[in-house]
């Protein structure tokens, strides 16, 4: 690793600055089931480490003898990375797992991988999978912390955290601003989350995009929805622009990409018509010119960047409140699955 | 045998009252008061004070496994599990590798259940050769060897000429098409109920319209051809309606539906549990009151459970790559009372119809009733006993139920398959 830094923060200050009350979790999965008072432990607690790190660039060693494993059931390079460097930039150790080098093509059963890596003396495991749930249902079989790198269209919390805390940074508290999450709402964990998180922080959430991919049905939670970007532009603070996602897709939800762009990728004539100090966001891997155009997406509004250092951050807030910060255990309510 | 002082009902007969019920050679002989009438020798005596006395209960959608799948279940512990469920007879489905499609493959699900010396197997065959839905099974043979319906089910039947075909030529048999309604394209990659609930998790979901669209071609060729449909777990308020008005049409339909969908919801997926994922899948609460209300007024004529055991070691996996299906056989009782008897949905004369007489009606079988010279299938129920489920102790060979753990009112005391005790509850 040629970026690991060589100079280490003693740890005494720091580590007595890093919150430990407040969060009870073994385990991050959503956002959903997070309330707004611990989402906003995680921030600040994000903004101590950025700033404990220079800006998540130097190595401190508040977890040093801690091991982090990422278990990648799904290809990923910037969210692997991100943990990654933010479990070593603690002082963790981390082991990397990919799916495709695994026994799992032996056909061993994800629980099985996981409870042998556990039997090791792991501290955390970092999950991706591509199917919803699948870190929830580790989590029911795994003692040690399971937190979600996102799990199909379901949920990528630290991408909703980190999206959250760029918007907090340019804008401050986030109570009555509007967001729009603009583009695959079906299939992407970032809307999900995004839109958990920012509602239990007071933002009011629309999702826009057409009716193949953003689903009347959201409306029943109380959400906002538009099938029509301009229309809504002028109103929102915030735009989140999310990637469609060919791969999750059977048939495809639009007749072309350019009649797509037409009607919602975010460009300098659009930006023209937005409020002036409108923000803008994109989780990444962007498509240039579906989504957004190239120079609205390095434009001074876009916090395109910020989000990838904002990731580092919230990533080594996580793992210190999974690995470092957890209050003594509380034995989680047993989940009643009766219904009707 | 003497089945003394319970509460006999039989709808076939009109019948709910305390009364005996005297069995000679295998055949009901009476149901009346002995008191009044010479009993001759009894060679056994069951005092069912307390208890309901059914004719045994019928589950005509049971997948045995054998052959092929013999790690998830077999004839002889699959029937087993009907046995300690109250069933006295089931319809085996087809879906087996190889499938039931031939005279040989009737036979030996025929001589397999006659050796496990347990419960009465009706055969159902495939509607199609290999279950391919290609071209028709020798259906014909198949009748001559047995099978009292036909199914591909586990698939639609997806070729509309092929099912217009069939309902045509089984007109000449009398036989019922076994129909599991699903459009494939609309439902693709589905792992529950397209929702609210699965649009919050990000699970694809298998949109109710998946099956009535299906539900509504396969009514239009039964009226065109005047075959006999009957819609295997009918899981949606609409597609309960649309039997509904097709019955006041003079369309020869039946339906069935499981206990999961008049008991669980779509709700339940919430855990990511794959105990709870089945196809169809579990639907909302209106759909749920949907079927309880088809169940009430007989638009649903009978309850049949989808019994689908898949081993531990399959069903533990990821959501999408689990197997749909869940235990049916051992709860179903359980989960009558609970939800329809004990809500007062239903009656017992009802119940009983749904669970017996009507499933018998629909195979064309000699059961189903405790008429004087029929033969003597009898289940009875303690419709009071509180019990927990504990899938570890199931009959079955799988433990795939999501109602592990729960507590249900109303439970099988002892199954009686032509004549003789074949399960009594310990």
């Amino acid at each position: 690793m040629s970026n690991q830094p060589a100079v280490t923060a003693a740890p005494g200050p720091l580590r007595s600055r890093l919150p430990t009350a407040g969060w009870s979790h073994r385990n991050l999965l959503d956002l959903e089931e997070l309330s707004a008072e611990e989402i906003s432990l995680i921030l600040d607690t994000a903004v101590l480490c950025k700033e404990a790190t220079d800006g998540c660039r130097r190595k401190i060693d508040v977890l040093a003898g801690s091991a982090v494993v990422n278990l990648f059931f799904e290809n990923s390079t910037r969210t692997k990375t991100s943990f990654s460097l933010a479990a070593r930039r603690l002082g963790a150790d981390v082991i990397d797992f990919s799916a495709s080098t695994s026994s799992l093509s032996k056909g061993e059963s994800f629980i099985d991988t996981a409870k042998n890596l556990e039997a090791m003396g792991i501290d955390a495991v970092v999950v991706r999978h591509a199917t919803p749930g699948t870190p929830h249902l580790l989590a029911g079989h795994l003692d040690v912390g399971v937190i979600n790198a996102g799990d199909g269209p379901h949920a990528h919390p630290t991408q909703g955290l980190l999206d959250i805390l760029s918007i907090r940074e340019r804008l401050g508290d986030l109570r009555g601003l509007t967001v729009g999450l603009v583009g695959d709402i079906a299939h992407s964990r970032t809307a999900r989350s995004n839109l958990w998180g920012l509602t239990k922080l007071g933002a009011k959430v629309i999702l826009c995009g057409p009716p193949t991919l953003v689903s009347d049905r959201w409306r029943e939670l109380g959400v906002e929805i538009s099938h029509d970007l301009d229309a809504i532009l002028p109103r929102c603070d915030v735009l989140n622009l999310l990637r469609i996602q060919f791969e999750r897709q059977h048939t495809s939800p639009f007749p072309s990409v350019r009649e797509y762009a037409h009607l919602y990728a975010m460009n300098r004539d659009r930006l023209r018509r937005a409020k002036p100090d409108l923000v803008i966001l994109a989780p990444g891997p962007i498509n240039r010119g579906v989504e957004v155009t190239a120079d609205v997406a390095d434009c001074p509004q876009s916090l395109i960047l910020d989000q990838v250092t904002n990731g580092l951050a919230v990533r080594m807030a996580v793992l210190w409140l999974i690995c470092g910060g957890r209050q003594p255990a509380v034995a989680p309510a047993a989940e009643s699955r009766r219904i009707v | 045998m003497l089945i003394r002082g319970g509460r006999v009902v039989d709808p076939s007969q009109g019948i709910d009252r305390i009364d005996d019920l005297l069995i000679r050679d295998g055949l009901v002989v009476a149901v009346g008061q002995t008191g009044s009438q010479p009993l001759g020798k009894v060679d056994e005596t069951i005092d069912a004070e307390g208890l309901v006395v059914t004719p045994g209960l019928i589950d005509m959608h049971v997948h045995l496994r054998e052959p092929g799948r013999e790690e998830d279940e077999t004839i002889e512990t699959g029937t087993r599990a009907a046995l300690a469920g109250g069933f006295t007879s089931v319809a085996c489905i087809p879906n087996t590798e190889p499938p039931i499609d031939t005279q040989a493959n009737v036979e030996f699900i025929r001589q397999k259940a006659a050796r496990a010396d347990t419960c009465n197997v009706f055969v159902v065959g495939c509607v199609s050769r290999d279950r391919a839905g290609k071209e028709l099974a020798e259906i014909g043979q198949l009748v001559e060897a047995g099978a009292v319906a036909f199914s591909d089910d586990g698939s639609p039947v997806y070729d509309a000429e092929l099912m217009r075909r069939a309902f045509e030529y089984c007109r000449m048999f009398d036989k019922p098409i076994l129909a599991h309604e699903e459009v494939l394209e609309l439902s693709r990659g589905g792992v529950m109920h397209e929702g609210l609930v699965s649009l919050s998790l990000g699970l694809k979901g298998m949109p109710a319209a998946a099956e009535e669209v299906m539900i509504g071609r396969d009514l239009a060729l039964a009226e065109v051809t005047g075959g006999r449909l009957h819609v295997m777990h009918v899981s949606t308020a609409h597609g309960v309606e649309l039997i509904r008005q097709a019955k006041a049409r003079g369309i020869r339909v039946t339906a069935e539906a499981c206990p999961h969908h008049f008991t669980l919801t779509d709700e339940c997926l919430r855990g990511f549990d794959s105990n709870f994922k089945m196809s169809p899948p579990l639907r909302t609460a209106a759909d749920v009151e949907g079927i309880l209300a088809g169940l009430a007024d007989g638009t649903i004529d009978c309850i049949a459970t989808d019994h689908a055991p898949h081993a531990p070691e399959k069903k533990l996996l990821e959501l999408d790559r689990a197997p749909f299906g869940i235990l049916g056989l051992e709860t179903a009782v359980g989960l009558c009372v609970t939800r329809l008897i004990e809500t007062g949905r239903i009656d017992w004369l009802r119940f009983v119809a749904a669970a017996s007489q009507l499933p018998a009606e629909i195979l064309g079988v000699n059961r189903g009733t405790l008429r004087p010279g029929s033969v003597a299938d009898v289940t009875l129920i303690d419709p009071g006993l509180k019990w927990q489920v504990d899938a570890t102790r199931f009959a079955s060979k799988s433990i795939n139920s999501p109602f592990d753990g729960w507590t249900l009112t109303g439970r099988t005391v002892a199954t009686i398959v032509a004549g003789r005790v074949k399960y009594r509850l310990q």
